[in-house]
């Protein structure tokens, strides 16, 4: 008898925390989605469909997840030392780099891939190098337009989600449990495969599949750094959508690129399932210098590696914006080599009066107010979304990846979606500031999520339960429990989520408005056309977009410190 | 305590910069109403165009004022995008005047029928070899040749003759030395595909790409990437001393030098047949607000301000013959004797099918 009315007030809660979540997905994702399948059944009735399947289907899809599978696998490798010795280890710049390794996830692509040019391209560093050193008239590495070029982008992409939403995890991680382990009897590596990795299985499984999903619809890396032989699913659809106007075709590729997404969300929710949970701790008092030298090897070997893959595309970018780089000249006399601060300096000038020349505080402030505001957006969605996911209700399972697929939604699609959909007033882009990180929002919201929900399982009920009995409200649960826990995963999500809005993604420059450019806008301008001075300029810009991210994660972080020692 | 202060914290600051930023976004609508005079109220008058559109400031104002209107530009990625966002919102227009398909695309646009006629009067002007819709659908602002670009210094280092048409490409001396856009997914690379198919019709293009392909031709995705990691005259000093970019480029590179050129480091290969013609036209979108202020701005366009406007912004030609071209232009600039020409329709027709075969010939 008492049970029946405790079961409503359960869904009344579902209800009242789903609600906001759901319409915010429904009418801004799902909407334009079913819009433009409409109108692509539309066509494809009307018109007919004409494809070659096996080369415009089958191979992307054999490749997209051949690609997306290594990719990950590498980052994997990567990922998860590097995020056990930032999560447990001491190390002199450790904050400074963890800020750095997440910076590649604001860089447009096309920037991404300057740096990777001046790194590895044919007169990149490592090529002048090596000729130097061993006398050779060619560049002895070839890996721009190559599968080595994708993966080796992707690790730099993505290692920093392992580093980020696994290493909050084991930085909660109760070190006694190892202990105890360890006392019994267990090795070291026993200790880890039977007590740790378990019990860090779920926010392993949530950043792997982030990741393969960050690899599988990805766009810009593959058709830029992989070149022409390499298409994934999503470079077809952009290719059918955009060049042939064949929207049957693009619209069949991008249904099949979501089923996939969904299929591996909804594997994932399984295995997610049986998940053992995790006991949290909030100080981290396990954090410590590397004593043991095999210890010692593994702080350095992660630094080394994460420099050698994740920062010095970064520097190599940086440089470049400081350097001369003037073509040859041949007869008109002789070049001047040097450091410049030429293309910093131009950046503020309006040379040719240009209606549409980008002010660079402008830019900068227009995309930091998108970011933040897609942190706020992002934040509250997910914070009210991962409780509704905590109350174990059937319909969970239905709904978990229904908030998963804008990740795995192909970004020129949804964007063609908007505008079917977003066209007059009150919610066109025109007049609807709000736009722009409302579309960040959707990517940002899924990662938000998936970061929260299981620092949201990890607190006990017991703890909560005990904090309740001794007299605190619902509300002073939730600050005083609840907050100290999940704060860590709040500011995981926090940075990505002004990350993605900062970087920008596909389908936005459909909602972009001329009157407010943001930074990634400029780079696009200058890089379009030729000349040192336009590439210098796209460089100095995207040193400035670097450089205010990693200020701004700074501020993030610093801003909660206090009261938490280590982080 | 301070822990969950120090989050509320965060919220607060965060959603402080949001609204103290919104705000003003929010008082400077599109048109600005409240700030103009009650009397003469201007109109406006909406412009959708790709990303590349650009015009000096002068010259939209002066506009503004001598018609008392507001124009605000709408932008969207690159031409395709632009005419797809064009297309898709067709029943509810989102702009009045469509600046930006090209002859490429062109076919696409009148087959869903989004312009309406506007045969202006400047048209008269304009060369006939520039007008390809008798109706006057669309009408022809600018032009400009997709050309390969060469290393000048690299040529002369290696005493190296330069190549006289598309044919002396496949020779053996010029083995390795060229780099091409990927036609499928770069607007200068389905130009230079259609430039063979126009040089060796629809048999002998295919052939011809054999040919290039066993000569070591080089195929990237992107305009960027072919001119600053390939190309040995630009910064990225790359491999290859030619490349598939435009006409103009070497006037460009001489505008955005970092020092002062006397001299373009590139020049373009202009033998009959090489380059493709690319003509970019504007047109008044079906079901505009503001059809009579969109007529004038057209005029506007196509009329000499405007027309010698071009060249320094987005390094185009004029179409109206009166124009005059910039030194710069006149100096580094080439145009082509004999550019090579494909009508909208053999294009709309046949594209896709030869971005198909290419891809299997050349590519796999």
């Amino acid at each position: 008898m008492r049970s029946a009315p405790l079961v409503s007030r359960k869904v009344r809660q579902a209800f009242v925390l789903w609600a906001a979540p759901l319409l915010f997905i429904g009418w801004f994702f799902y909407q334009p989605l079913l819009a433009i399948f409409k109108l692509v059944l539309q066509i494809t009735l009307a018109d007919g469909f004409t494809a070659n399947l096996a080369l415009r289907v089958g191979r992307p899809l054999l490749f997209t997840f051949w690609q997306a599978g290594l990719s990950t696998l590498l980052t994997f490798v990567v990922g998860v030392p590097a995020a056990y010795v930032f999560a447990r280890f001491d190390f002199r710049g450790k904050r400074v780099l963890r800020v750095l390794t997440t910076l590649p996830f604001i860089l447009p692509t096309v920037v991404a891939a300057a740096g990777f040019n001046a790194l590895l391209g044919p007169r990149g560093w490592l090529n002048l190098g090596l000729m130097f050193l061993f006398n050779l008239s060619e560049p002895p590495v070839q890996v721009l337009n190559t599968l080595g070029a994708i993966l080796i982008a992707h690790v730099f992409y993505n290692t920093s989600v392992y580093i980020r939403v696994v290493g909050s995890a084991w930085a909660q991680f109760d070190q006694r449990l190892e202990d105890a382990a360890r006392v019994l009897g267990a090795s070291r590596w026993r200790a880890l495969r039977e007590v740790t990795l378990p019990l860090l299985a779920p926010s392993i499984l949530a950043a792997t599949l982030l990741v393969f999903l960050f690899d599988f619809t990805s766009f810009g890396v593959v058709l830029l750094l992989g070149g022409p032989r390499f298409a994934t699913l999503e470079v077809e659809i952009y290719i059918q959508a955009m060049n042939l106007f064949n929207l049957p075709l693009a619209g069949l590729l991008s249904a099949i690129q979501m089923l996939c997404t969904l299929l591996l969300t909804v594997a994932h929710a399984r295995l997610n399932g049986g998940a053992a949970q995790l006991s949290p701790r909030v100080r981290g008092s396990d954090v410590r210098k590397a004593s043991s030298l095999g210890e010692r090897v593994l702080v350095v070997a992660v630094i080394i590696t994460v420099l050698v893959l994740l920062v010095s595309p970064l520097a190599a970018l940086g440089l470049r914006s400081f350097t001369r780089m003037e073509a040859e000249r041949g007869e008109r006399g002789e070049v001047k080599t040097g450091l410049t601060l030429a293309y910093y300096r131009e950046l503020f000038v309006n040379r040719r009066q240009s209606l549409f020349y980008v002010p660079p505080i402008e830019a900068v402030r227009n995309s930091l107010i998108y970011a933040a505001a897609t942190v706020v957006i992002s934040l509250t969605l997910g914070f009210l979304a991962a409780y509704a996911l905590r109350l174990r209700l059937r319909i969970n399972r239905l709904l978990d990846p229904l908030l998963m697929l804008p990740l795995g939604a192909s970004a020129v699609t949804l964007g063609l979606g908007f505008i079917l959909v977003f066209n007059r007033p009150p919610f066109s882009a025109q007049n609807f500031p709000l736009l722009m990180p409302i579309a960040h929002s959707l990517v940002a919201l899924p990662f938000v999520i998936r970061t929260l929900q299981p620092a949201l399982a990890s607190i006990p009920t017991s703890l909560r339960s005990a904090a309740a009995v001794l007299g605190a409200s619902p509300s002073r649960v939730w600050r005083e429990v609840d907050m100290p826990i999940m704060a860590r995963a709040a500011l995981v999500g926090a940075v990505f989520s002004f990350t993605i809005s900062l970087g920008e993604f596909g389908a936005t420059s459909f909602l972009a408005r001329p009157e407010y450019p943001t930074i990634p806008v400029a780079v696009f301008r200058f890089i379009s056309q030729p000349g040192a001075m336009n590439y210098g300029q796209a460089l100095a810009m995207s040193t400035l977009l670097l450089a205010v991210c990693a200020l701004s994660i700074l501020v993030m972080e610093q801003v909660r410190l206090p009261g938490v020692d280590e982080f | 305590m301070n822990k969950k202060r120090s989050t509320l914290k965060i919220l607060l600051v965060l959603a402080g910069l949001l609204m103290g930023c919104a705000a003003p976004q929010a008082g400077q609508p599109v048109q600005p109403v409240e700030e103009a005079p009650a009397s003469t109220e201007p109109a406006a008058l909406t412009v959708m165009t790709h990303d590349s559109f650009s015009v000096s400031e002068g010259i939209i104002a002066r506009f503004e004022e001598e018609n008392n209107v507001k124009i605000s530009f709408v932008k969207s990625g690159d031409t395709g995008a632009a005419l797809n966002r064009a297309i898709l919102s067709k029943d509810a227009p989102l702009a009045d005047v469509f600046y930006g398909v090209d002859n490429t695309f062109l076919s696409r646009a009148l087959e869903v029928d989004l312009f309406e006629a506007y045969p202006s009067p400047l048209l008269e002007k304009i060369p006939a070899e520039f007008k390809p819709d008798a109706d006057s659908r669309v009408l022809p602002v600018d032009f400009g040749d997709v050309c390969i670009n060469y290393d000048k210094q690299y040529f002369k280092d290696k005493n190296l003759a330069l190549p006289q048409s598309l044919q002396d490409l496949t020779k053996l001396e010029y083995r390795g030395l060229l780099a091409v856009e990927n036609p499928a997914t770069s607007s200068p690379g389905l130009a230079f595909l259609l430039a063979t198919v126009a040089e060796f019709g629809e048999e002998g293009y295919l052939d011809f790409w054999k040919e290039l392909r066993d000569n070591d031709l080089l195929v990237v995705n992107d305009w960027e990437t072919a001119y600053y990691t390939n190309f040995s005259a630009s910064t990225g000093k790359g491999a290859q001393p030619m490349i598939v970019s435009y006409g103009s480029s070497p006037a460009v590179e001489v505008v955005y030098a970092e020092q002062p050129l006397d001299d373009s480091p590139t020049a373009s290969l202009v033998g009959g047949g090489m380059c493709f013609r690319q003509i970019e036209f504007v047109g008044i979108l079906k079901g505009a607000k503001n059809r009579a202020l969109a007529e004038k701005f057209i005029d506007y366009m196509l009329d000499v301000p405007f027309q010698e406007d071009m060249p320094l912004q987005m390094f185009v030609y004029p179409v109206n013959p009166e124009a005059n071209l910039p030194e710069v232009f006149l100096k580094y600039s080439q145009i082509p004797d004999r550019p090579a020409v494909l009508s909208p329709e053999e294009i709309s027709a046949g594209r896709e099918k030869w971005i198909e075969a290419w891809d299997e010939v050349v590519l796999r």
